[in-house]
């Protein structure tokens, strides 16, 4: 048992916390979240070619530092902590996460390629009437000659715009609600048929409803088996949830020390509101949720290579604690903050922000309870 | 960063699975289980068992009677022994006092007074608190007035614990009235036979007695019983806060509640359902359970993460805060879980009784233990205290 950090895995969270404290300032990310493409294209190739972060997470066969999901938590946290909006999410975490799972070819072709800050790949999913249900799916992959034909929306893409791959989830087989019949594909983003309506979110990234209108793509896009592939996306997005968790905590972290400042300059009745026991021990409340955080987030990376059903439990767990933490350090640190808390003028609130998306990122509180529930307890 | 046990901590989790199976005594299991209130020979008879294997004192150092073990092996310790249920030790001696004795006594202290904490031959309570001193404990009033080669101490403590079996007290006292409240205070090591000491109990609400109020009257302490300096018993008595304080996460004993709780609400009957199928009874047990766990990895980040072996530090308030929540959650969920079974009030086994206690054996408890554990976001720095702690040693405010 070891809760130590690799001397690797510090210095890949001390570059980078350099580096984004050089290139993320507030002012500096409301600048390019409000240009037309709402980002700047240039800290994506300066993490993947100058600071070598996109390959943190992949084997050094593909060109990467051999790490994993802690690699990943690492970098989810700090970017948490600038409230960044970079595709490293669905990218690295989840299309590297596929990619690393079924290997062979595909990994070969692509990893280098997302390692090097080439690939950026959005992760087509979600469905207006699936909620979090990765099985209740109506986009559809049929079957023709060598390749398939793909019809169907998904919803709130996060990245797509930005986009040069996209991971989609849609049925080869079965019935809307099937566990079988679900397959994984990767396409390239600009075939013909694929339609696009981007819109900026309100945490200050982009996405896309996309609409598939007969899109003639290649059998080698498929990702593992035709009509098996549910648990691998499970698998994928229990990933990618324990790496938004590893963002909450970043982001959590400076919803709680932001209020800690503002309350030791924010003067009433003559002192500082800090110097009110009422205000230190809700902030202390709101440190307790942040460090339960922090610990619900190791205990999911630590848990990701069970079995499905216990990975399941542990990666609900965390979501579930996570979600709830959010909710109460975003909310309190705006109460706190008073008036100017619910402006756009301060980073708290753009903070504030990103915590209240997170809580229903990949599942909410009740999903995740629900599902913890079915798993470990049985009556 | 891993969680697996090495071959050798499986080993280790095996030996202790097999002296817990060969060693616990059969009549303790069954008070227990009939949910019985224990004697003081009850709390002693595991702790000689314990002492006779030499696993008595795992958190000391070797060369005062400790284990040596690793943090992992202690952090196995605590869990089977959670998971076997067996009787908890009194924390005064082992946990309490031994450390201050360790860090800050005599070496004529250390000789005396150690071996016979890990014999179980002196019972220990604590002399803190005061009927004008609770969560102010620095305001205390007891005082000791030097004559000659004695302390003469004269005061009122309460809520000492179990004080009625105790041999020794350690207490804090008075020693200079005139310096700044937590200047002029003195850790004092007092005979409980010594002439002028009165122990009267305190009854709680669940009935049971398990505080009591001490009275001192001109009692003799030999100034070779004060602990570390005179005026210098704050310092002793912030180390055995913080050494309280971590013990007070009870994450393995929490993790057995919970099992407790589930077991009840699998056979209490909900219409025509286990209780354990009510959604909302069921949503409590699960939030629970995630609360433990977040609970557990906090702990296990400090003990086994950078700054492990530096002992606890201010942030193990926090790992008392929510630890005694759920301690009290758990005993919530259990009277709930019973029903109408709550209510008949158990006084134990009488002289010679042998009828059995109405209702089912896990209710014969369920309501004094909540009534009970009420005391745990009150004792050891109420967790309001614990979060001026926290707001000051870790945020700085």
């Amino acid at each position: 048992m070891d809760f130590t950090y690799t001397e690797t895995q510090d210095m890949i969270r001390d570059t980078l916390s350099r580096f984004l404290s050089d290139t993320y300032d507030f002012e500096t990310r409301q600048k390019f979240i409000n240009s037309d493409s709402g980002r700047d294209p240039a800290i994506w190739t300066a993490l993947a070619q100058e600071l070598g972060m996109l390959g943190a997470a992949f084997d050094e066969d593909h060109g990467g530092l051999g790490g994993g999901a802690l690699e990943n938590a690492i970098v989810m946290e700090e970017l948490g902590k600038v409230i960044g909006i970079e595709p490293y999410l669905p990218t690295v975490v989840i299309a590297g996460g596929a990619l690393k799972a079924v290997g062979g070819a595909q990994a070969d072709a692509l990893i280098p390629e997302i390692i090097a800050g080439n690939a950026i790949i959005a992760f087509a999913y979600a469905e207006p009437q699936g909620r979090y249900d990765l099985a209740i799916l109506r986009t559809t992959a049929k079957k023709d000659g060598a390749g398939y034909v793909l019809n169907g929306h998904k919803g709130v893409v996060y990245a797509a715009p930005w986009a040069t791959h996209l991971l989609v989830t849609a049925r080869t087989g079965g019935g809307q609600r099937d566990r079988e019949g679900v397959s994984l594909f990767l396409i390239d983003a600009n075939l013909p048929g694929i339609v696009r309506r981007d819109y900026p979110t309100v945490d200050g990234s982009r996405a896309s409803e996309i609409y598939f209108e007969n899109v003639a793509i290649p059998g080698d896009a498929l990702l593992g088996g035709e009509g098996t592939g549910l648990p691998l996306v499970e698998q994928i997005v229990d990933e990618a949830t324990v790496a938004v968790c590893a963002e909450a905590t970043g982001v959590m972290q400076k919803l709680h020390e932001g209020t800690l400042e503002y309350t030791q300059q924010r003067k009433q009745f003559g002192i500082p509101i800090a110097k009110f026991q009422v205000l230190q021990h809700r902030m202390v409340d709101m440190f307790m949720e942040v460090e339960q955080a922090r610990s619900m987030t190791i205990m999911g990376v630590l848990k990701l290579g069970l079995p499905a059903n216990e990975r399941m439990a542990a990666v609900s767990a965390a979501k579930a604690k996570v979600a709830r933490g959010a909710k109460f350090v975003g909310q309190n640190a705006i109460q706190t903050h008073g008036g100017i808390g619910i402006t756009q003028e301060l980073a708290i609130g753009h903070y504030f922000k990103r915590a209240t998306l997170i809580e229903a990122q990949f599942g909410s509180h009740d999903y995740h309870m629900d599902r913890y529930e079915r798993l470990v307890l049985a009556d | 960063m891993d969680m697996e046990f090495s071959p050798e901590d499986l080993a280790f989790q095996q030996e202790v699975r097999d002296f817990i199976a060969e060693n616990y005594p059969a009549e303790l299991r069954e008070k227990q289980d009939e949910g019985e209130e224990m004697s003081k020979e009850d709390f002693l008879v595991w702790h000689k068992i314990l002492h006779k294997k030499g696993w008595i004192a795992p958190a000391w150092p070797v060369e005062y009677g400790g284990t040596g073990w690793t943090p992992t092996q202690r952090f196995i310790w605590s869990e089977e022994t959670a998971r076997a249920d067996c009787i908890r030790l009194m924390p005064f001696g082992l946990a309490m006092v031994g450390p201050v004795i360790y860090t800050f006594g005599t070496p004529e202290q250390k000789v005396h007074f150690l071996p016979r904490i890990l014999s179980g031959e002196d019972w220990w309570c604590q002399g803190y608190s005061e009927p004008g001193s609770g969560s102010d404990l620095a305001s205390l009033r007891t005082t000791a007035v030097r004559d000659g080669d004695d302390y003469i101490v004269n005061g009122q403590k309460t809520w000492t614990t179990l004080a009625q079996h105790a041999d020794w007290g350690f207490f804090l006292v008075r020693t200079d009235k005139d310096a700044k409240q937590q200047e002029g205070i003195s850790f004092l090591l007092i005979d409980m036979k010594s002439p002028g000491i009165t122990v009267r109990p305190i009854i709680t609400l669940g009935g049971e007695h398990e505080v009591n109020e001490v009275w001192l009257e001109d009692v003799r302490v030999p100034v070779a019983n004060r602990v570390y300096e005179e005026n210098k018993g704050w310092t002793c008595a912030k180390f055995l806060l913080a050494h309280e304080r971590t013990g007070i996460a009870g994450v393995a004993a929490s993790k057995r509640g919970i099992e407790k709780v589930k077991a009840i609400a699998r056979t209490e009957v909900d219409g025509d359902k286990p209780l354990l199928a009510n959604a909302f009874f069921k949503r409590k047990v699960a939030e629970l359970e995630v609360d433990l766990a977040a609970l557990e990895f906090t702990e296990l980040r400090s003990l086994g993460g950078p700054n492990a072996g530096r002992g606890p530090g201010p942030e193990s308030s926090l790992l008392k805060i929510k630890g005694s929540e759920i301690q009290q959650r758990l005993t919530e969920l259990s009277l709930e879980a019973v029903g109408h079974y709550g209510a008949p009030y158990f006084r134990g086994f009488g002289e010679g009784d042998n009828e059995h206690p109405i209702g089912p054996d896990y209710a014969h408890r369920a309501a004094p233990t909540y009534f009970n554990m009420r005391k745990t976001t009150i004792y050891g720095g109420s967790n309001e205290i614990q979060r001026n702690i926290i707001a000051k040693m870790v945020l700085g405010l």
